[in-house]
């Protein structure tokens, strides 16, 4: 079957697999936001300071809130219908331009983490793998699961503390020196500088995840006919390795590291937090504290969007790496 | 090791990656080393399939004490229950009351072997009255992830057919929706205490177990010994409970050390960022007031990372160990 086929074909699959996932997912918020004890005029009235009982109830008419539930999911989902996430009373601008700017903070810092995880990690399973039983893979492993084991936001302070406080080497919070006038490459670098660390503690998580995968699946191959059939018909040990074992090896990890963007979101909201990053984790959190629901709700779609994304991408690359898995 | 034995081995090892095709990813990563379905052609797969899993409790426990990273795991487990447990008799006194000079640093006051924080509060006390919480919350929403998971995914196993499409529908929606963000949501909706973060964890944790158990009951349901107890005439709760349940255990139980580890960890973030219970001390809590003080006093964050680190890697370890014991994929290996 010609390539592009298959992979029209798995796109197709996902897509319809998506939206009833999707509609569940914007029920099942809404409802559960509904649960919870006040609403964004109880809280604008909080921050007044005072508030009359006529200024409340205009306050609910006008954005709605005053309506029967299913009225107010009905307005939501025709909203969503329009692509537009509602608006945000508390920050007085439309969810979607709020996500919208903060969306390329946390992808940026997402998808460094995710590309350093994945590449120390099968730099480092493939060197496990090789010395399969033996020093180095046993002290790589206990490593491994030390990572496992630290919780971001700790490693993140720490981090700060060595690098930034005591060595000086690399700033503590932020996402780039402010009011600076630089352009071009030297912006770059700067931004590159504020990264480091943020980058660093999500994905040290990932590293020893993907780590302990590659180790395992390589084994797993090693023992398979074809690789025997390759050395035997005389290729390297290092081209057996990178064409044969590992090509094999990275289907689990794609898979895996399409299942971590949700994770990763996740620790994105902790580690925004540790090194004040202007990403949608942070907003998350402010959304919380000031019962911002239709933020929240925005959010939460938005990252199970990207979530259905991210599988579907990981279901072409699968279809692209191995032609049997379009072929079903 | 024998010859026979380690034959036998491969073709268990070989059955297994059948039955966890569908894993889900937050287990650890040993036990989703084979969470892909097209590593052997469909025709072996389906022959493995038929072969029926059976764990020797005795050989594994043999295994598992033979480890000694596992051992090293359960005895500094054993460890911080056994402080949890002596916390309140070592100090009687409530960890958030003042009792000496701000900011001594530890070593400095003999009385105070970790030293104190900003408020003159005990950071060792401190520190053994946490490991109360995050035990009590750890263990506590995995059992409650363990139980209503291994329902819902037994439920759809077992019986299949409709059933089985929407409770893998259900299952599929809590695991687009990326989990600490719906913890967040969820606790800050039903107001920080500890109750309510070990239900909300159990909420973000059960689509695992549930997908696991799903996974292993179809494979199992097929074999011939459950055609056989059904056509003796049990009822559906036996073969689910008395028949399939206990063959399906091994990978369950690994999954459940590393959902103790998870909770435990984001039990640490939740109180890190305050959403956690406000008159109780915990590790993560300490963390977030000490975080203030990053500059200056960096142990008062230090230390209480350093009791979130071992305990969780203790419990991996335990994963790690029982893995090895219960799955023998990859003894050979080893």
């Amino acid at each position: 079957m010609p390539a592009l086929l298959r992979i029209g074909r798995t796109l197709r699959r996902t897509l319809l697999q998506a939206i009833p996932t999707l509609l569940g997912i914007v029920i099942l918020n809404f409802f559960l936001l509904q649960l919870a004890p006040g609403d964004a005029a109880d809280v604008m009235a909080g921050e007044a300071g005072s508030a009359t009982a006529e200024g409340m109830a205009a306050l609910r008419s006008r954005f709605g809130l005053d309506n029967p539930l299913l009225v107010q999911l009905g307005h939501y989902l025709n909203n969503l219908a329009h692509f537009s996430l509602g608006f945000s009373p508390r920050y007085g601008m439309p969810v979607a331009d709020l996500i919208a700017q903060r969306l390329p903070g946390t992808l940026t810092l997402m998808a460094v983490a995710l590309a350093v995880a994945i590449l120390l990690g099968v730099i480092l399973g493939s060197f496990m793998a090789t010395f399969a039983g033996r020093i180095p893979d046993r002290l790589l492993s206990i490593f491994s699961l030390l990572f496992y084991s630290i919780p971001s936001f700790w490693i993140g302070l720490m981090l700060i503390v060595f690098f930034s406080v005591k060595l000086g080497w690399l700033p503590s919070g932020g996402a780039g020196t402010i009011g600076s006038r630089l352009t071009g490459l030297p912006a770059l670098l700067d931004k590159a500088r504020y990264m480091v660390l943020p980058a660093t503690s999500l994905a040290l998580f990932y590293v020893a995840i993907y780590a302990r995968l590659t180790r395992a699946s390589m084994l797993e191959v090693k023992n398979q006919d074809f690789v025997r059939t390759a050395y035997a018909k005389g290729l390297t040990p290092f081209g057996v390795t990178a064409r044969h074992i590992l090509r094999n090896a990275l289907i689990p990890i794609t898979t895996m590291a399409g299942m971590h963007i949700g994770g990763m979101l996740g620790g994105a909201v902790v580690v925004e937090t540790v090194y004040s990053w202007p990403g949608l984790g942070r907003l998350a959190f402010e959304a919380v504290m000031g019962r911002d629901f239709t933020v929240l709700l925005g959010i939460l779609l938005l990252s199970s969007l990207l979530v259905i994304i991210a599988n579907a991408a990981v279901d072409i690359i699968h279809a692209w790496l191995d032609p049997r898995i379009g072929a079903r | 090791m024998s010859t026979i034995d380690s034959g036998s081995f491969r073709g268990l090892a070989a059955q297994r990656p059948f039955a966890v095709e569908h894993e889900a990813p937050a287990t650890s990563a040993a036990d989703n080393g084979a969470a892909w379905s097209n590593m052997k052609a469909p025709d072996a797969r389906s022959q493995q399939s038929a072969a029926v899993a059976v764990t020797n409790g005795r050989r594994a426990l043999k295994v598992f004490l033979s480890n000694p990273n596992a051992l090293f795991g359960t005895g500094f487990l054993a460890f911080v229950i056994l402080i949890a447990l002596a916390a309140p008799l070592l100090y009687p006194d409530d960890p958030l009351s003042m009792v000496g000079r701000p900011f001594l640093w530890p070593g400095q006051n003999a009385s105070f072997p970790l030293g104190t924080d900003s408020l003159g509060r005990d950071v060792l006390a401190g520190i053994l009255h946490g490991s109360r919480i995050s035990l009590f919350v750890g263990l506590m929403a995995t059992a409650l992830g363990l139980t209503f998971g291994v329902l819902v995914g037994s439920t759809a196993g077992y019986f299949g057919g409709w059933i089985d499409d929407i409770l893998v529908r259900l299952i599929e929606i809590f695991q687009t929706l990326p989990s600490f963000v719906l913890l967040v949501v969820l606790v800050a909706i039903a107001q920080p205490s500890a109750a309510t973060v070990t239900l909300a964890i159990a909420v973000i944790s059960w689509p695992t177990v549930a997908r696991l158990t799903r996974a292993e009951f179809r494979a199992i349901r097929e074999k011939d010994f459950v055609v056989a107890v059904r056509s003796l005439g049990y009822g559906h709760a036996r073969i689910i409970f008395r028949e399939i349940l206990p063959n399906a255990l091994p990978p369950i139980i690994v999954t459940s050390s590393v959902m103790v580890a998870t909770a435990i960890l984001m039990e640490s973030a939740l109180s890190f960022m305050g959403l956690g219970d406000p008159n109780v001390v915990s590790w993560g809590s300490m963390i977030g007031t000490g975080r203030e003080l990053v500059r200056t006093a960096w142990y008062l964050t230090a230390l209480p990372g350093l009791a979130i680190v071992f305990t969780v890697l203790a419990l991996n370890l335990i994963g790690d160990g029982l893995n090895d014991a219960l799955n023998p994929r990859f003894s050979q290996d080893r």
